[in-house]
């Protein structure tokens, strides 16, 4: 101590109320120095103090010590004042326009905006840019500030919220942005909890409140908390006047850590510090349920909180057709380039050679020093149409109609819950369709997380084997009434070696809450066997065995850890005052190489339960590190699942549970489907391996032929969990792999589409490029961080997936060649107008074309459907298609600029002769150039269309009479070039001719090819078609022919070795046209004599093990 | 969970519970469930054989009738700059031209082939001569050209916006470069009657040009181009102005001269008196006079008529090709065994 008041007088630091962990650090340097005796004592000191407050500011860095209840601690932290605003009313405008020109398509566009404003090179109008830019802009700055607006109101309304806060010793009500870190609020039942607390008291004895964190994780199950240990037994009236510290990190996100300790100050306890976990907290967002009241310490407040600090931005996933997307504009970009430079050389040389002689066009002899710019430039703005700048506009459009259209789909609206589907992000639905690789959770994914009790095995005698049912085994109920030692001591693990909390109703019926499953199925089994979990009451549990009231005190809980699998409880068993140590755990962890594997062959969970007697000096020595790992603030999970090692060994083994967890319903049947579909499927399990077999079994996930593909990977590590990318089924062992599997997956560029319902798959769910959660049996578990919350797996991929992926497909490349089509008219014009950069349309024209005429009748792409439902559902084979990437692609892609090369061709060929010598007037000719491509693009949309809804009818159609009648409009305004011209065309015949003429030539070409490959050359997705609107009846596709339709895709994997994944190409083999059964590109050779670790692993599987290669 | 549910989706949309009576919200309904009735065309072979057909059918015709139509039109194309050069010149057209002290009259004559049935029209047509060049066709100022010298932010018509610090009526280089060659006809030792009034567009006298706006200040001083404009005449009425003004989308063009409102008979020999003014020599282009005929689809231009005999021969012969395959290689629309990646799988699985 002396050291410690000889560093406050030397350095600034306060250290009025020492911090337990640098007193620790002090002890530490004490001890060194002391060791070393040669060294002179006044070095030591100094040597020790300097680090000691290197220490200190580190620590004082990472930490925050809460004054509890002190209105004269001053402390610097914030108010609890919520702000969820990105914007203020300020800031509002420079904020948002960086934000939009931060992406590259807008600092293109006003980039081309900008040099408009230039009037010697602007072919056009710089409205004709300034518009649709400004108009685009203005629609997403309205949504952003919408948006913001209801959350700068759903803020106010929870900040101006009444709380009750403990001021000078009498609860005072105040507003919630009031609340002042070190404030006691109090709460009371079903209050939203405003900022992050630690608990101080609860109206229950036992020191224990519930909270339904359903905000904050998702999770609706109601969770447990309890007080800290210092402050048990402290009644409400104490509560008010209580005084002490805390010390607890800075904020962070984390909602499963808080690391932190308390002390209170006299007169309530001694100097002891008691350490805090998560659990004696009560976290921002949640609500206080089933509790009278509960008061609380506030440690983090505003944005400060644990939920405040998670709201992070979230990355914004990019769907694959968004990524293909941008590499097309990009080498639009590049070829826009490529025409600027090639168009403004020969510009430049022909203004030299052929320019100078025109003597009525005056170029001067002498130009600026620029004067070689200008035409590039020139040609730079009128090619600047080639990018569309209503492609995104559009695809944001669709994309926001396809996430309605699965909400509002009433065939995956659970018909239970009457809970509609609900896509949380509406950007992504053709990556559904897109979708290779399916990473599911088991539990509660696959299976309907009901547990039940059905089989145990105890000291080497099965029960519950001939019925099924161990609950009505004669010979079990024999041997429980028989009192049997180990089938008692069985019983007694089933009931104590948990963490579930029984409530009992005014009934006198027993309930009980559990945070797990399979515990609730064990004491509600054993409860049913006699053995009643009746109170827990602070460490005192009571047990009613056959009308004999049995207590126990607990001890420790060593809570279930994912490394260890398995969670135990330590009790002083208070008839004879024997310390045991209960333990139960996957089997493997208790007992290596137990006998379970029928269960596991029955595709039971097992749980193995152990026991030990534990002798006072062993249990005091150890209970001492326990505390010491408990309470420290760094590292301790690791040092915890050490100390618990320490303890958790040569246990007496009792026997084996099996507890069923059935499948959900129509399972099998989807997976099969999607498996027909070409998705590979991934289950995450920690079951044991042959549990997971026969669970992947039952759902179709391999078949019981030796065909299937099968890997038991104990993914310790990384190294391994990456070696096994060619596996199609794994049983992974860490859950904490799973996000890791998932950016593995990502990285070699396959869709990735992760499902699960529960907390631990939240972060896979993240990774994925789409994550779906699940509303299962326990809630709307995952729903919070996925994207998708769904049943209807197979509906949502075939059906929306598939649909979203073709409409953005043909949206966004129709999107470019109805640009490219004007651009392309624009360069052959200027090929005859002496390469000089002018533009044949005029600015309204340009405008509008962009902007109305052509976007509106193919964003009715919405409703196209290639195929009905039903088809495509019986032929989940075609999907191949999306998720090969064969409609949207360099391949395809091509093709439409060819389209458009084409036509554009057409149209300027046709119009310049047919109005050639005295007809060659420029505004009629631009008009009859602009119509022939108005005329064309609708016959486009209208040819690649695949059905035909009112909707489409008037959009189309009446698109096309929209062009004449806005054209007829504007001819009537004098002041305009364009006055009269669209009435002088209307009277000529050799108008509508050439109208004629120019739709003949452009479609007719197309029509042809298009029947062609569609009749001779037909993709599945035609013969389909074919078969479906010819009446016959959809085939669906023969059994034999599904497996070599799965083919390509694990061929493809087979032959895919990590190192050369990342170079695979993400842009997929074009079209592929005829056969579906070609193989992506392979890479590298066989990927298996590179791992021999991986192989050996499979003996263990051997009858399942690959030979699907050679199928 | 109702998975079965879904396998028979697209089916059953239609039968869901009805809490929406009226039938706008029924189709609102069947469009949530993207379920509205729709057709869908098929490319069956008879509809697309049928198609190309018809095509083909209805264009040979309408084809013809263009051509018949452009056919009938008669018209006499006169190539005039070459031929109106003294031979001293031939070597030096542009010295010829620029020299304001030669004159530029020169007489040539056309002898008609057939009938010419008013009204006549007299074009003149330039050849590579750009007036789509963006220098070009930026220049002027419409305003100006309406409302006069009230009118003042003329910088769009450099570089002839203004000369002696005055602005110029009309300004900008089209105004500036006004075709200036001038024709007159004799038949029979007799003058021709040329109109030269509405050889413009109405809309443009109307709306387009002023008829208190008069010439001013225009091909003054050092800024000489073409014709020059009779400084008591409005815009409005200055129709060769207003001919030129309508810049020509492509380097070839003709433009109206004047309009002969009577007929001229086969045989007839047509005098023509022209001022060869306008300078085309220095960039190597044409000049032409023409005499035309028109009739309900222009004046002559085969154009339209043979690409539509060409395209309806195409279309017949798409359709005749077609209709050749598909006879060949009937493919049974109904046979799943035809879904040729089937009968592929079935070869390479082993």
């Amino acid at each position: 101590m002396l050291f410690t008041f000889y560093l406050d007088s030397s350095s600034s630091l306060h250290f009025d109320s020492p911090a337990p962990q640098l007193v620790g650090d002090l002890h530490y340097i004490l001890l060194k120095s002391c060791i070393n005796p040669v060294a002179k004592q006044k070095e030591l000191l100094v040597g020790a103090l300097e680090f000691l407050v290197e220490c200190c500011k580190d620590q004082l860095a990472m930490k925050r010590f809460i004054y509890i209840n002190d209105d004269s601690f001053q402390d610097s932290f914030c108010d609890n004042r919520i702000s969820n605003r990105k914007y203020t009313i300020l800031n509002f405008l420079p904020k948002n326009l960086l934000e939009q020109f931060s992406r590259f398509m807008n600092q293109y566009f006003l980039l081309i905006a900008c040099l408009q404003l230039w009037p010697l090179i602007t072919p056009v109008n710089p409205a004709s840019t300034w518009g649709p830019l400004i108009f685009i802009f203005a629609v997403s700055a309205t949504k952003e500030a919408w948006d913001d607006y209801n959350r700068y109101l759903s803020d106010k309304k929870a900040n101006e919220r009444k709380v009750w806060v403990v001021k000078e010793g009498t609860r005072i009500q105040i507003e919630a942005q009031d609340i002042h870190v070190g404030n006691i609020v109090w709460l009371r039942e079903n209050d939203e909890i405003p900022c992050d607390l630690v608990l101080t008291g609860t109206s229950d004895p036992q020191g224990i409140c519930f909270v339904e964190t359903s905000a904050l994780d998702g999770e609706t199950d109601l969770k447990t908390r309890v007080i800290p240990s210092a402050c048990i037994g402290l009644a409400s009236e104490q509560l008010l006047k209580i005084k002490g510290v805390i010390e607890c990190p800075n904020p962070d996100n984390d909602i499963r850590r808080f690391d932190s300790n308390m002390r209170l100050f006299p007169p309530f306890l001694d100097n002891d510090i008691c350490p805090l976990t998560i659990n004696n907290t009560l976290l921002q967002s949640c609500y206080l349920r089933n509790t009278e009241w509960a008061c609380g310490v506030a440690v983090y407040t505003g944005n400060e909180t644990k939920l405040g600090m998670s709201r992070g931005i979230a990355e914004p996933k990019l769907t694959a057709v968004d990524a293909m997307i941008d590499k097309l504009t990009g080498a639009i970009f590049l070829f826009q380039l490529v025409v600027v430079v090639v168009l403004g050389f020969a510009g430049n040389i022909w203004k030299d050679t052929e320019a100078r002689k025109q003597w009525y066009v005056m170029y001067p002899s002498e130009g600026p020093w620029y004067e070689l710019l200008i035409i590039p430039l020139r040609f730079e703005l009128l090619c600047s149409i080639m990018i569309p700048i209503s492609i995104k506009v559009s695809l944001d459009l669709v994309k926001s109609v396809y996430a309605k259209f699965i909400e509002w789909d009433e065939e995956m609206l659970d018909q239970d819950t009457n809970t509609p589907a609900h896509a949380a992000n509406t950007a992504i639905s053709e990556d559904l369709g897109q979708v290779e690789y399916i990473l599911t959770d088991k539990t509660g994914t696959l299976t309907e997380n009901r547990m039940v009790f059905r089989r145990c095995c105890i000291s080497g005698i099965s029960y519950g084997n001939e019925n099924g049912d161990a609950l009505k085994d004669a010979a079990f109920l024999h041997a429980i009434s028989n009192n049997v030692p180990d089938v008692i001591r069985f019983l007694t693990v089933m009931t104590i070696c948990n963490t579930v909390t029984p409530i009992k109703s005014t009934g006198g019926a027993m309930t009980y809450k559990a945070l797990s499953q399979d515990e609730y199925a064990l004491v509600n089994a054993a409860s049913q066997l006699h053995m009643v979990l009746t109170s827990k009451s602070g460490n005192i549990l009571k047990v009613n065995f056959r009308g004999a009231d049995l207590q126990y005190e607990i001890l420790d809980i060593l809570e279930f850890t994912s490394d260890r699998k398995r969670m135990s409880v330590v009790v002083k068993d208070c008839q004879n005052e024997k310390i045991i140590l209960l333990s139960k755990g996957a089997d493997e962890a208790i007992l290596p190489h137990a006998s379970a594997e029928q269960y596991a062959l029955l595709g039971l969970r097992t749980l193995c339960f152990g026991w030990r007697e534990l002798d006072e000096c062993e249990y005091v020595e150890w209970a001492r590190m326990f505390k010491e790992a408990n309470s420290t603030l760094t590292d301790r999970e690791w040092k915890l699942a050490e100390v618990c090692q320490k303890l958790e060994h040569h246990l007496e083994i009792l026997g084996v549970a099996a507890i069923e967890d059935r499948l959900q319903d129509g399972v099998p049947e989807t997976i099969e489907t999607l498996r027909k579909s070409g998705i590979n499927f991934w289950m995450l399990t920690g079951d044991k391996q042959n549990t997971a077999i026969q669970i992947a079994l039952s759902c179709n996930f391999i078949s019981s032929e030796p065909r299937g593909q099968l890997l038991f990977l104990n993914g310790r590590t990384q190294d391994e969990v990456f070696r096994s990318l060619e596996m199609v089924l794994r049983t992974m062992k860490i859950t904490s792999s799973e996000p890791k599997l998932v950016e593995l997956l990502k990285s070699c560029d396959f869709r990735t589409l992760a499902i699960g319902d529960g907390g631990n798959d939240v972060r896979m769910i993240q990774q994925a490029d789409i994550g779906v959660g699940i509303s299962g049996r326990e809630g709307l578990q995952a729903a919070r961080a996925a994207d998708y919350k769904f049943r209807f797996l197979k509906r949502l991929i075939l059906v929306h997936g598939r649909y979203s992926y073709n409409r953005t497909a043909f949206l966004s490349q129709y999107s470019f060649y109805k640009s490219l089509l004007l651009c392309f008219i624009q360069i052959l014009f200027s090929l005859f107008s002496g390469v000089s950069g002018s533009s044949l349309f005029n600015s309204v024209s340009l405008m509008a074309y962009n902007v109305f005429y052509t976007s509106i009748p193919v964003l009715t792409c919405f409703l196209d459907k290639d195929l009905s439902e039903k088809t495509v559902m019986q032929n989940p084979q075609i999907l191949v298609y999306c998720q090969a990437g064969r409609l949207l692609n360099p391949s395809t892609f091509a093709g439409w600029f060819g389209r458009s090369a084409y036509h554009a061709l057409v149209v300027f060929l046709v119009t310049m002769h047919a109005y050639s010598g005295e007809k060659s007037e420029m505004e009629e000719v631009s008009m009859v150039a602009l119509s022939g491509c108005i005329w064309l693009q609708v016959l486009v949309v209208t040819l690649e269309m695949n059905s035909f809804t009112i909707l489409q009818h008037v959009a189309i159609w009446g698109n096309f009479l929209a062009f004449y009648l806005i054209n007829s409009l504007v001819s009537t305004i004098p002041r305009l070039g364009m006055y009269t011209i669209m009435f002088r065309l209307f009277r000529q015949p050799s108008y509508w001719i050439t109208m004629i003429l120019i739709f003949a030539v452009g479609m007719g070409p197309v029509l042809a090819i298009k029947y062609f490959r569609y009749t001779y050359k037909p993709n599945i997705i035609n013969i389909l078609q074919q078969n479906e609107r010819s009446g016959g009846p959809i085939y669906a596709m023969v059994k034999g022919n599904l497996e070599s339709q799965i083919k390509p895709v694990d061929s493809d994997l087979s032959s895919l070795s990590i190192s050369q994944a990342k170079s695979r190409n993400p842009v997929h083999e074009p079209l592929l046209s005829d056969s579906p059964t070609a193989t992506r590109r392979s890479v590298g050779p066989s990927a298996f004599d590179y791992f021999p670790a991986t192989q050996s692993r499979f003996s263990s599987s051997s009858s399942y093990s690959r030979n699907l290669k050679n199928n | 969970m109702e998975m079965e549910g879904a396998s028979s989706s697209g089916s059953g949309g239609a039968a869901q519970p009805t809490l929406l009576p009226s039938r706008r919200s029924k189709v609102f309904y069947r469009f949530t469930q993207q379920n509205l009735p729709a057709c869908k065309p098929a490319l069956t072979p008879t509809l697309v054989i049928t198609i190309f057909l018809l095509a083909g059918i209805t264009f040979v015709p309408v084809g013809i009738i263009c051509l018949r139509a452009s056919e009938s039109v008669e018209e006499h194309v006169l190539r005039y700059d070459t031929e109106c050069i003294p031979e001293d010149y031939r070597s030096n057209r542009v010295a010829y031209i620029k020299d304001d002290s030669i004159s530029k009259k020169c007489t040539l004559n056309i002898k008609l082939r057939n009938q010419m049935k008013a009204p006549i029209y007299v074009y003149y047509e330039l050849d590579n001569y750009y007036q789509n060049h963006r220098r070009y066709v930026k220049s002027r100022s419409d305003k100006q050209l309406l409302y006069g010298l009230q009118y003042k932010d003329i910088s769009s018509c450099k570089p002839v916006e203004s000369s002696n610090r005055l602005p110029v009526v009309p300004c900008g280089l089209i105004a500036w470069s006004l075709f200036n060659d001038t024709f007159t006809f004799d038949v029979k030792a007799r003058k021709l009657n040329v109109n030269r009034k509405n050889i413009s567009w109405k809309s443009d006298r109307d709306h387009k040009f002023g008829n208190d706006v008069y010439p001013f200040n225009f091909q003054n001083d050092t800024l000489i181009g073409g014709g020059k404009l009779n400084q008591s005449i409005p815009l409005s009425e200055q129709e060769d102005l207003i001919v030129w003004m309508r810049v020509a989308a492509l380097p070839n063009f003709r433009k109206l001269y004047g309009v002969i409102e009577e007929d001229l008979d086969a045989d007839e020999l047509l005098t023509i008196h022209l001022s060869n003014n306008y300078n085309t020599y220095s960039f190597g282009g044409k000049k032409k006079l023409v005499l035309t005929t028109s009739n309900w689809l222009g004046g002559k231009n085969n154009f339209l008529g043979l690409s539509y005999i060409a395209t309806g021969c195409c279309s017949i012969l798409v359709a005749i090709i077609f209709a050749l395959i598909h006879v060949k290689f009937p493919r049974p629309h109904r046979d799943a065994s035809y879904l040729h990646w089937n009968r592929k799988s079935s070869a390479t699985s082993r």
